[in-house]
């Protein structure tokens, strides 16, 4: 058995020798030139001369292209062709691309490309939320809005209000491998692109478009990046399409890698929010209705704002059941980076915000803010309707109209039932229309029916491994006895949703051949970028033919094997790959074993592929034998498999629907320790629980809990972008821009999987687990805050809480 | 220029510019690729490779390390660091068995630098790879797999020497054949600085790395500093402790005889850099975020410059003239600088949004003498409250003579701001550096009650 095993990430030999390739370390023909962009120095206005004598001049500069060089489209956007490769005339960005300098080396490109000569008629940039608001400069119409029952009565009619507003601030990918690209011109108009991309057929996409050429021409192959994110989703287009233009104007191979400083000033970021709420509940904390309003600042193209925002819209429930709800989102065009995706897709701002709610609403109460959460979860998967626990469902959130009633019934208990059996089961959901949403079960703001929560069960868990309760009350007592270092600690859950949200990007490909000596060829159209999912999907691989993880193949993602691929993202790769892959090993073991079956004289299914041998009957042969007998019999030994995820379906318009296959959930403490004097700060200890279903490889989702915890906790703590009043960002390099550190981590840091499998049908029952444990990180952020309120005023602590922010949100509240 | 040193345990003699990066001419010359670039600042590590001379080996970043400081030393990459049979050094093996590497492209820099500590011995695993950054892992695995290695043995091939004809003189050879010049003593020194008075000083390359890779700069005529043997000396008499300009700030950390300053020096840019900077970099280059001036100058050290023939001292404190111009001639360079030996209540605060490898946003340092329970003749400085580091002279005066308590303090406090009139920047804003400034001020003097006041002492 190969799959469930905590084996070493693929190349982690390549990794610890230095062998392993990324884009910029493959062998380069003779001849290869390099690329560098000129960017704009204004944020905003219309080029009005362009005088690149000095660059054409420059040593070792072959060419320089401007847009009018280009000879199809202009146009690098992965939505909406509203983002040029260069600049036509217009400047919406500091920083954007105006001209590509093509030259002998990297550094002579790079030079070169700072002596452009550029006039500008200067317009004032729109830069901030109330710039936008006030120019109506936005994507869409008007805000997307999704509702859930009457907010507005709910509100009104409340116990008790309250109003906030919380900002949260972006976050830089910080790959370690900044964007390249190496385009090579082949034979009558084909191009070869090696890049460092999470979407590789989008890659091909753009570049067959720009070079006017069919899709079929050009052919993308990624073995690994260092790093994605999210970074790579859509931001390597522009690499790749300047490189290949300039090789097949040229004809010669044309290379380009950004240097750290262009990359954080070119790409995009993580989203920035500003999040203002409205919140009615009752004595026990328990939530009537939810007024949230989300201003998105999204930059100066498309990009994937509008899935991002949709995602923030989605997840602002995270894991509690709201009985009313209203969700309007603005998405802002500003003068800035074109903000995209980034780990978690805008579900980590919209989860800041409720919890932001769940905290604010436990310090008004005095309330412990776990009690508070715990009454507001969303009932187990061993209470919803079609499991035995349907009273508990419809007692622990009614619909609107029974608010009155549901506040008489008291906190709700665990079950003792759902606490000894903590596997998910029955189906995971489907959708209800609003009319009888409560019947069938709790629903998210979006109508989807939540029937595989496990966030109860494991909070309880968490909060008694952790000895939540007891430390708490420590480190009050540890704050009674020290003036100047202050204490604090949270616990929060995540509920995050699997699948693009874009349906019909739930698709996936795969390619396998066996050889005749039973080596396996393993192909897909997911892309390595440090998460382990080649290993992952090798080990299904292996599992499906019963030989070790060794005897597969595993080999670079490319266009020409496997075609029309989805980005890896959205934690999607190992649920559809994984799949792909098993059914075209399936189709293969199937052809092996009815050829065997017939030369045995045994039934197909006695035919069974285990420990490198294929036994028929009393025959046991090498798995290699078994490949060759097939062979020699003219048995096709390769296979396409292809799965689409089911059971969705998504009116993003409407907000109403399925758009997930099901919910992956976690839960994580933190403890913290703040200097009221400078603000800082340390995380003293963690502790997380995960669910990673029925894991595929627990070494490797394990690092992935506890990256992601990392890098979650750096987004709202020390991780700041800052941007001057001109728009130009002044956080562009390490030296500027923190992310965490060695000793950063916490000092304490346990971390575990949830033993229990997907009620879905996902591969071998396990579940994503690239994007939800970054959400971990909202426990740190507000166990800040609870250091700094521990009085009456409540801190409302905004992201990143930097030493500097702490100590004004101290000043203001103490 | 002409140079010689060994790559990976072979000898290499070549001739290059004054300022091609050893991380360009790896990948690009020689397609040892498995050094990355990941910032070109000397900010990630990824770069890192372990160089060895005769003060024994250290980790420095390859990507602002200039070939001619090569010239005479030994580097091993990280295609280096496993045997050249293919066995897996000790902390590859434990990478892998501890899951320590996902995407894979910092880990030959952490390798190298892990490789570097199993050498040396180091086990403080959070100081030394404060300079490597990841941004997969969130580094617990990295450092499960430090300590797992901690105790196997060195292999043989990781003892590198530097190549042996290089042990007694470095320099001069250059001289006449080209404008740069790698003098082997300050005389030396001395009279190519009078020749090139416009030309460019490299000690560490940590700054100077910078204007290179991020700036194009050309340095115009480059004397490199490391074969003076004399410029990293270290004269430690009874009273004080005089360091050479080109020694390293973690050489320094070792010698200077306080505390705090240590711990200040412990989070000074990381380990890579501290192995580079010099003392004396960190001074001329007069930055007014520099680490070392403001604790410098509170404890009254004395600066020695020299022009030719010609040697001056002056108080360090006197060296900063105005923001990016310092009292020094051209042709003048900064020879040593003599840190008195004083009972050890230097109090140094370092502040920054990240606690390791990141620039101050203020850096305070206060020597205040109590006599009888009176402040006498205290000195305060700052770094990152004005155009250059700079003393506190109204609050020190506000102290002078008080008893040293949280009233007089809280009294002294105004007296920041008539001192310092601080920028706001992408770091920190204008009122955040005068409250802090001022809080440090406070924190000086309880910490002389006893108080815990860090939240590096604090644990869950």
């Amino acid at each position: 058995m190969n799959v469930a095993k905590p084996l070493p990430h693929d190349a982690a030999r390549l990794h610890v020798t230095g062998a392993a390739r990324y884009t910029d370390d493959v062998p380069i023909p003779a001849g290869t030139l390099h690329l560098a962009f000129g960017l704009s120095s204004i944020a905003r206005g219309r080029i009005a001369g362009m005088d690149l004598a000095s660059v054409r001049a420059a040593p070792g500069v072959i060419d320089v292209l401007t847009a009018e060089d280009l000879p199809a489209a202009n146009d690098v956007s992965p939505s909406n062709h509203d983002e040029p490769l260069l600049s036509d005339g217009a400047v919406h960005y500091r920083g954007q691309p105006l001209f590509a300098v093509v030259a002998e080396n990297h550094l002579a490109a790079r030079y070169a490309a700072t002596l452009g000569d550029i006039a500008y008629r200067e317009e004032t940039p729109i830069l901030t939320v109330d710039d936008a608001l006030a120019a109506g400069s936005r994507f869409e119409d008007g805000p997307r809005i999704y509702t859930k029952g009457d907010v507005d009565t709910a509100l009104t009619t409340a116990p008790h209000r309250l109003q906030g507003r919380l900002i949260l601030g972006g976050q830089e990918h910080f790959y370690l491998e900044g964007q390249s690209a190496l385009a090579v011109p082949g034979d009558d108009g084909d191009m070869v692109v090696h890049c460092s991309t999470q979407h590789p057929t989008e890659i091909q996409h753009k570049v067959a478009e720009a070079l006017g050429v069919p899709f079929a021409l050009v052919r993308v192959e990624v073995r690994r990046m260092g790093g994605g994110f999210g970074g790579k989703e859509s931001q390597g287009n522009a690499l790749a399409v300047a490189c290949a233009i300039a090789a097949a104007r040229l004809g010669r191979a044309c290379k380009m890698r950004y240097d750290r400083d262009d990359d954080m000033i070119i790409t995009g970021k993580r989203h920035d929010f500003r999040i203002d709420y409205d919140v009615g509940f009752d004595e026990d904390g328990r939530l009537l209705g939810v007024d949230f309003t989300h201003h998105v600042r999204c930059g100066w193209a498309m990009d994937l704002s509008l899935p991002v925002a949709d995602r923030a819209m989605l997840h602002a429930d995270n894991a509690y059941h709201l009985p009313t709800a209203r969700i309007t989102s603005h998405r802002l065009k500003t003068n800035t980076q074109s903000a995209t995706a980034f780990r978690g897709f805008g579900g980590p701002q919209g989860m800041v915000g409720i919890e932001r709610v769940v905290d604010h609403v436990a310090h008004h109460l005095s309330l412990d803010p776990l009690r508070v959460r715990q009454v507001n979860f969303y009932a187990s998967a061993a209470a919803v309707p079609g499991t035995a626990r349907v009273e508990a469902a419809d007692a622990s959130g009614g619909p609107p109209g029974e608010v009155q009633s549901t506040k008489k019934t008291g906190p709700r208990e665990i079950s003792q039932e759902a606490l000894a059996n903590p596997t998910t089961r029955g189906a995971t959901g489907g959708v209800r229309d609003e009319g009888h949403e409560e019947r069938g079960g709790q629903t998210t703001p979006y109508g989807m029916v939540v029937t595989d929560s496990v966030i109860a069960e494991m909070v309880e868990a968490l909060a008694e491994r952790a000895d939540y309760a007891a430390r708490r009350e420590a480190v009050r007592a540890w704050n009674a006895a020290n003036p100047i270092l202050k204490k604090g600690i949270a616990l929060t859950p995540v509920k995050f949703g699997i699948s693009f949200t874009l349906t019909h990007l739930n698709q996936a490909g795969a390619l396998v051949h066996v050889y005749s000596d039973g080596s396996i060829h393993l192909n897909h159209g997911g892309t390595e970028m440090g998460q382990g999912l080649f290993q992952k999907v090798a080990q299904v691989a292996a599992d499906r033919f019963g030989v070790a993880v060794e005897a597969v193949r595993i080999t670079a993602t490319d266009t020409a094997k496997v075609p029309n691929t989805s980005a890896t993202a959205a934690s999607s790769g190992s649920d559809l790959n994984g799949m792909a892959v098993k059914i075209a090993c399936d189709t293969i073991r199937e052809r092996m074993a009815e050829h065997l079956a017939q030369l045995y004289q045994v039934k197909p299914a006695d035919v069974v592929f285990a420990a490198g041998r294929v036994r028929a009957g009393s025959d046991d042969i090498a798995f290699g034998e078994a490949a060759a007998l097939c062979y020699s019999a003219r048995v096709s030994l390769s296979a396409t498999g292809f799965y689409k995820t089911p059971d969705i379906e998504w009116d993003r318009i409407k907000g109403k629907g399925r758009p997930f296959f099901y919910f992956a959930y976690g839960a994580s403490v933190s403890e913290v320790v703040v200097d009221t004097l400078t603000g800082e700060n340390r995380i003293l200890r963690t502790d997380i629980i995960h669910d990673a279903g029925r894991s595929l490889n627990p070494a490797l989702d394990r690092g992935q809990v506890e990256g992601a915890f990392v890098q979650g906790a750096g987004w709202l703590t020390m991780e700041e972008l800052v941007w001057d009043d001109k728009g130009a960002l002044k956080t562009h390099a390490p030296s500027t821009y923190k992310i965490p550190a060695v000793a950063d981590r916490p000092e304490v840091f346990n971390v575990s999987l949830w033993d229990g499998e997907n009620a879905a049908d996902t591969i071998y029952k396990s579940k994503a687990v690239g994007e939800p444990p970054f959400m971990h990180g909202i426990s740190v952020f507000l166990a800040l805050s609870d250091a700094l309120g521990q009085g009456a005023a409540y801190p409302a602590l905004d992201a990143p809480a930097t030493p500097e922010r702490l100590l004004n949100t101290w000043l203001r509240c103490s | 220029m002409e140079i010689t040193f060994r790559l990976n345990g072979d000898n290499i003699s070549i001739t290059t510019g004054p300022t091609t990066t050893l991380l360009d001419w790896l990948r690009e010359d020689r397609g040892l690729t498995g050094t990355k670039e990941g910032c070109n600042e000397g900010d990630c590590g990824a770069c890192t490779v372990m160089v060895t001379d005769q003060d024994g080996p250290r980790a420095l970043n390859a990507c602002i390390l200039f070939l001619p400081q090569l010239h005479g030393k030994a580097v091993r990459t990280v295609e280096g660091i496993a045997a050249p049979c293919g066995a897996l050094h000790p902390v590859q093996e434990a990478m892998v068995e501890h899951h320590g590497s996902q995407c894979g492209f910092c880990t030959p820099g952490f390798i190298v630098s892990m490789a570097t500590d199993h050498l040396t011995g180091s086990t403080d695993h959070d100081t030394t790879l404060a300079g490597n950054l990841c941004r997969c892992t969130g580094y617990a695995p990295i450092i499960r797999a430090a300590q797992a290695s901690e105790t196997a043995p060195v292999p043989d091939h990781m003892r590198d020497a530097p190549p042996s004809s290089f042990q007694k003189n470095l320099g001069g050879a250059q001289r006449g054949q080209s404008p740069h010049a790698l003098p082997a003593t300050s005389d030396e020194l001395a009279s190519w600085a009078l020749e090139n008075p416009e030309g460019t000083i490299v000690a560490g390359a940590t700054d100077v790395g910078l204007w290179v890779t991020k700036h194009h700069a050309d340095l115009g005529p480059v004397a490199f500093l490391h074969a003076c043997q004399d410029l990293k000396e270290i004269e430690n008499t009874g009273d004080a402790i005089t360091l050479g300009a080109a020694v390293t700030i973690s050489r320094a950390m070792e010698v200077l005889p306080y505390r705090e300053l240590h711990e200040m020096f412990r989070r000074y840019g990381s380990t890579q850099v501290r192995n580079a900077a010099t003392i004396g970099g960190n001074i001329a280059n007069g930055s007014p975020i520099g680490d070392s001036s403001p604790p410098l100058i509170a404890l009254d050290a004395t600066l020695h410059l020299r022009l030719g023939e010609t040697r001056r001292t002056l108080p360090l404190e006197d060296f900063f003239l105005d923001y990016g111009k310092q009292d020094r001639a051209p042709g003048e360079f900064v020879e040593a600088v003599t840190v008195p030996k004083r009972p050890d209540r230097l109090r140094v605060y370092k502040l920054s949004k990240r606690a390791d490898q990141d620039i101050s946003a203020v850096c305070g340092a206060f020597y205040v003498p109590v006599e009888d329970g009176i402040a006498t003749a205290p000195r305060i400085a700052f770094g990152g409250m004005a155009g250059t580091p700079k003393r506190a002279r109204a609050a020190e005066a506000a102290i002078d003579g008080e008893p040293w308590t949280l009233d007089t303090v809280a009294r002294a406090l105004p007296a920041l701001a008539e001192d310092f009139q601080p920028l706001s920047d992408m770091r920190a804003s204008a009122t955040y550096r005068l409250k802090t400034a001022q809080n440090m001020l406070l924190r000086a003097v309880m910490a002389d009650e006893g108080a815990e006041l860090s939240v590096a002492g604090i644990r869950a």
